[in-house]
């Protein structure tokens, strides 16, 4: 696999001003000011953080993984990435990576995309897009449905082929790993730790992950 | 085919935008009149717009990064918004996105109404804003868009490409609507086009009626997942 950078971050988990470990299957939604460093730990190995941002000023103004991917030319995230919202904004740009590399193209699992993916029965299987709606749904400020889009997924491995074709590959990552984002504005991070047990992109045992902010 | 004839047909002009409800039970086929035309669509419910096109369902339950005849366009609810039955092209770019006022102006300098009348450099990200707002939709529902006729390389190191002269003149695709889809176009160009001037192209577009997918179907039989998709949306109908 070529291209992989790993980059590592000079901030102390002692330092931080807010740490949580998000519990599997379960969301998180947080404000993260401009300025302040946000990372998230991939605490037991190859666990997909769903990861959604937004304008923290307005949620209309939102994470795009088109405009991210094509700004750089590059389909994988990773540090030097700059988070592109819908109206051109920098939400935050990746400064350290030691997994390397993050999907942006495989999206979120629904309990409607299970059923298409794996059997109709799969309906009532928790799902990263029922974390976010119940996320949305208690921060209020008339969020819904509409406000969850295409997403980041910290720590996935989802291969395109020059054939135009779309691979699912095993995690790259490993007990420890993180990535860590500088916000460029106000923002509101909403993730879904993500409990999909149909394919290995949690090694069918979703796992904790924990987040942590520091001040600039 | 019981009934091919075309119901209607019309020709977007070059950068302009256009918006219909294609009926299910009909198929609208595309084409690039002079090659090198650019199409960004979006698809949404008609009945429920929270229902819309979703980019990495689509990708992910049919294992592909590009769009061609077989494959079908997924909604974030499970079901099947339109399937393209045919297509000359073989590529259409479901990652690029689509163009911004910024950009254009970095790219061609000012553009202007004022200066260029009904010439004037129109994107993407706008022209779908406003065609959205005509159905009473707006930012909260600018997702990921499809870009017909347009074509983006990804190499092994995830590097991006555009990739010249994909579709030549004539070229077309069809879709197939297997729900009521509000559907919004325009014809500006490609995001990553090199092309040094401001040159969209027109696309033409004809409405016909198609006969419900059978047992047989091409795009059904494709993959197992759009088996269970194409279940998955009669059902919404019963």
């Amino acid at each position: 696999m070529s291209g992989i950078r790993i980059v590592e971050s000079p901030r102390d988990p002692s330092g931080a001003a807010y740490s949580f470990v998000i519990p599997p299957g379960e969301p998180w939604i947080h404000e993260v000011s401009k300025g302040q460093y946000f990372r998230i730990v991939d605490l037991h190995g190859n666990q997909a953080v769903d990861t959604l941002f937004y304008n923290a000023r307005d949620y209309s103004d939102r994470y795009s993984a088109q405009d991210t991917i094509r700004e750089q030319r590059n389909l994988y995230l990773t540090t030097g990435t700059q988070l592109m919202s819908t109206n051109g904004n920098v939400l935050l740009t990746i400064v350290a990576d030691t997994c390397g590399r993050h999907d942006t193209v495989g999206g979120a699992c629904a309990n409607e995309s299970n059923m298409v993916r794996y059997a109709i029965e799969k309906r009532h299987m928790h799902a990263c897009r029922s974390s976010f709606l119940k996320a949305v749904t208690e921060w209020g400020n008339e969020m819904t449905k509409r406000d969850i889009t295409s997403n980041i997924n910290f720590f996935m491995n989802v291969p395109v082929t020059p054939e135009g074709g779309l691979t699912f590959e095993d995690g790259i990552s490993d007990p420890g790993k993180y990535v860590e984002m500088r916000a460029e504005m106000d923002v509101l991070a909403l993730i879904s730790n993500c409990p999909q047990l149909n394919n290995p992109c949690n090694a069918y045992n979703p796992t904790p992950v924990q987040v942590l902010i520091w001040n600039p | 085919m019981s009934d091919t004839s075309v119901l209607w047909e019309e020709t977007v002009q070059p950068g302009a935008s256009w918006s219909h409800v294609l009926k299910r039970g009909t198929a609208l086929r595309l084409t690039d009149i002079e090659g090198g035309a650019n199409a960004g669509a979006l698809f949404y419910n008609f009945e429920c717009p929270a229902e819309r096109y979703n980019m990495p369902d689509t990708l992910k339950a049919q294992h592909i990064a590009r769009l061609t005849t077989g494959a079908v366009l997924y909604s974030d609810m499970g079901r099947i918004l339109c399937s393209i039955v045919a297509d000359t092209v073989g590529w259409h770019d479901p990652l690029g996105g689509c163009s911004h006022a910024v950009m254009l102006k970095s790219r061609y300098g000012e553009g202007t109404y004022q200066q260029l009348r009904n010439q004037y450099h129109r994107n993407g990200h706008d022209s779908f804003l406003i065609e959205l707002g005509k159905w009473g939709l707006g930012p909260r529902d600018l997702v990921p868009n499809v870009n017909f006729f347009s074509r983006v390389d990804v190499a092994e190191d995830g590097a991006m490409t555009y990739h010249e002269n994909n579709s030549a003149p004539g070229s077309y695709i069809e879709l197939r609507a297997e729900m009521n889809v509000l559907t919004i176009l325009n014809t500006c160009p490609h995001p990553l086009d090199p092309a040094p001037a401001y040159q969209p192209k027109p696309v033409h577009l004809s409405i016909r009626r198609a006969p419900p997918p059978g047992p047989d179907d091409p795009c059904r039989l494709s993959r197992p997942e759009n088996g269970r998709g194409f279940t998955l949306t009669e059902r919404y109908f019963l």
